[in-house]
C-alpha cells in the first residue's frame, strides 16, 4: 500500500493551499508536518530535502516534489485531472496559469503592510472582474458545461474553485456580475470529494491571521 | 504546410526570450510581431485574442497560447524536449521553475530605479551562486551525463543554458566555482541549433536597455 502524501508548510494556506485542495479533490488522503521554527526549516535545508532550498514541499511516490506548479502538475496528471490529451492539457495549463497570478495577490496580502491592505482589496477585487472573471463567464457560457475543459473536472476548476471563495471572504458579491460562475460554484462545492473538503474539520485552513503572519515571519526571516 | 509560429511581443527579451529559445533550439522557424504603439496592442486585446488581456502570445497550431509557462510546456511536449514519462516532466518542471524564477528576478531588475538595480544585481547573483547553481553542478556530478534529465536534450537543458548566459552578462565570474556546469555551457551551446541562435542575426534578443523600459511602461501604462 502506498504512503500517504505528506506535505512540510507552515500551519497555513500560503503556496500550499491549492495542493491541499488538489489532493482532497482527487479524494486523496494526506499528513502534513508544519513548519513552526526556523530550526525545523533549517533542518530540512541541512538535510538535502528541499531541491532549492524552499517550500512548499511535497513527499510522494518516493519522491520530494518541490515549486508548486510542479507538485500540481505531477498529482493532477496522476489523478487525470490534466485533460485528455496534450490540446486539453494546454488549456488547461493557460487556465490554471492565470488564475495562480490573481490567487498570487491573495497569497500576497497578510503580508503588506496595513495601509497597503485596504487598497489590494480594490485591486483584487478589480482584477478579478475586469480581468479573469469575464473570461471564465464567457468560457462557460459558450459551450454550456459544467467544467471549463473537456467536460470533466480538472486542475482548472479546483484552482478557480478555491480562488473564488478565497475572494468571496474578502469581497462578498464579487460572482453578482456572472450568473454562469455562481451556478458554476455551486456545482463544483457540490462535488462529494471537494463538498467534504468545505466542511469544518477538514484539512482546509482557515484565512491567514496574526498567528499565520508571524509564524511565516519566524520561519522564513534571516 | 503548417504555417509558422507567430510571436507577439516587444522587440525585447522580456518574457517572451524563453519561447525564443525553446523554438530556435528546437529548430523550428517563427515569426515574430513587435508592438511598437499602445494601439498595436489595444488592438489585439479587442480582436480577443489575449486570454487575460496579456502577452506574451504565440499563434501556433490553431491556437492563440498566452502565459509564458503553459506555451513553453506546450512546445516542450510537441518538440519532444519533456522527458519520457511523467517522473522525467517532473524533474523537467521542477528544474525549469526554479531557473524561471531566477530569471524573472534578472527581468524585472530593468524595471527598478537605479539604486534598486544595484541591490538587485547583488541579490541576483548570490541567488545564483548559492540556491540554483549548486543544485544543477550535483545533478550533473550525480549522474555524470551530458544533459539535466534522461540522458536527452530537454527543455531543462535549454533554460538553464539561458539562465547561465543571463546571469554571465551581470557577472562573468560566476561559473568559477562550477567546472561542470561551464562544460554544460559549451557543450549546450554547441548543439547546432542552439549554435546558431548564438550568432549574430539569429532572432535572439540583446539586453533590455533604457528605450525598452520606457516603451514597455508606455503601451502597457504602468
Amino acid at each position: 500500500m502506498a504512503a500517504r502524501p505528506k506535505l512540510h508548510y507552515p500551519n497555513g494556506r500560503g503556496r500550499m493551499e491549492s495542493v491541499r485542495w488538489l489532493l482532497a479533490a482527487a479524494g486523496v488522503e494526506f499528513d502534513e508536518e508544519f513548519l513552526e521554527t526556523k530550526e525545523q526549516l533549517q533542518k530540512l535545508q541541512d538535510g538535502n530535502h528541499l531541491l532549492f532550498q524552499q517550500v512548499p514541499m511535497v513527499e510522494i511516490d518516493g519522491m520530494k516534489l518541490v515549486q508548486t506548479r510542479s507538485i500540481l502538475h505531477y498529482i493532477a496528471e496522476k489523478h487525470n485531472l490534466f485533460g485528455r490529451d496534450l490540446k486539453e492539457r494546454t488549456l488547461i495549463d493557460m487556465y490554471v496559469e492565470g488564475t495562480l497570478d490573481l490567487l498570487e495577490l491573495i497569497i500576497m496580502h497578510p503580508f503588506l503592510k496595513p495601509d497597503d491592505q485596504q487598497r489590494e482589496v480594490v485591486n483584487m477585487a478589480q482584477k478579478a472582474i475586469i480581468r479573469y472573471f469575464p473570461v471564465f463567464e464567457k468560457i462557460l457560457r459558450g459551450h454550456g458545461q459544467s467544467f471549463l475543459v473537456g467536460n470533466q473536472l480538472s486542475l482548472a476548476d479546483i484552482i478557480l474553485l478555491q480562488t473564488i471563495l478565497a475572494l468571496e471572504e474578502k469581497i462578498p458579491n464579487i460572482l453578482s456580475a456572472f450568473p454562469f460562475l455562481q451556478e458554476y460554484t455551486v456545482k463544483i462545492s457540490n462535488i462529494p470529494t471537494i463538498k467534504r473538503f468545505l466542511e469544518p474539520g477538514s484539512k482546509k485552513k482557515p484565512p491567514p491571521d496574526e498567528i499565520y503572519v508571524r509564524t511565516v515571519y519566524n520561519v522564513f526571516m534571516p | 504546410m503548417a504555417t509558422k509560429p507567430k510571436l507577439y511581443y516587444f522587440r525585447d527579451r522580456g518574457r517572451m526570450e524563453s519561447i525564443r529559445w525553446l523554438l530556435a533550439a528546437a529548430g523550428v522557424e517563427f515569426e515574430e510581431e513587435f508592438f511598437e504603439t499602445r494601439e498595436q496592442y489595444e488592438k489585439l486585446q479587442k480582436d480577443g485574442r489575449l486570454l487575460f488581456g496579456q502577452v506574451p502570445l504565440v499563434e501556433i497550431d490553431g491556437m492563440a497560447l498566452t502565459q509564458t509557462r503553459a506555451i513553453l510546456s506546450y512546445l516542450a511536449a510537441k518538440y519532444d524536449l519533456y522527458g519520457k514519462d511523467p517522473k522525467e516532466r517532473l524533474r523537467i518542471d521542477m528544474y525549469t521553475d526554479g531557473t524561471l524564477d531566477l530569471m524573472t528576478m534578472i527581468m524585472v531588475r530593468a524595471f527598478k530605479p537605479p539604486a534598486e538595480k544595484e541591490e538587485t544585481l547583488t541579490s541576483v547573483v548570490k541567488s545564483a551562486k548559492t540556491r540554483y547553481f549548486p543544485v544543477f553542478e550535483k545533478i550533473l556530478k550525480d549522474h555524470g551525463e551530458d544533459f539535466l534529465v534522461g540522458n536527452k536534450l530537454s527543455w531543462a537543458d535549454i533554460q538553464l543554458l539561458e539562465a547561465i548566459l543571463m546571469v554571465e552578462e551581470l557577472d562573468a565570474s560566476v561559473l568559477s566555482d562550477f567546472p561542470l556546469l561551464k562544460a554544460f555551457k559549451t557543450r549546450i551551446s554547441n548543439i547546432p541549433t542552439i549554435k546558431k541562435f548564438l550568432q549574430p542575426g539569429s532572432q535572439r534578443k540583446p539586453p533590455p536597455d533604457s528605450q525598452y523600459v520606457a516603451l514597455v511602461r508606455k503601451i502597457l501604462q504602468f
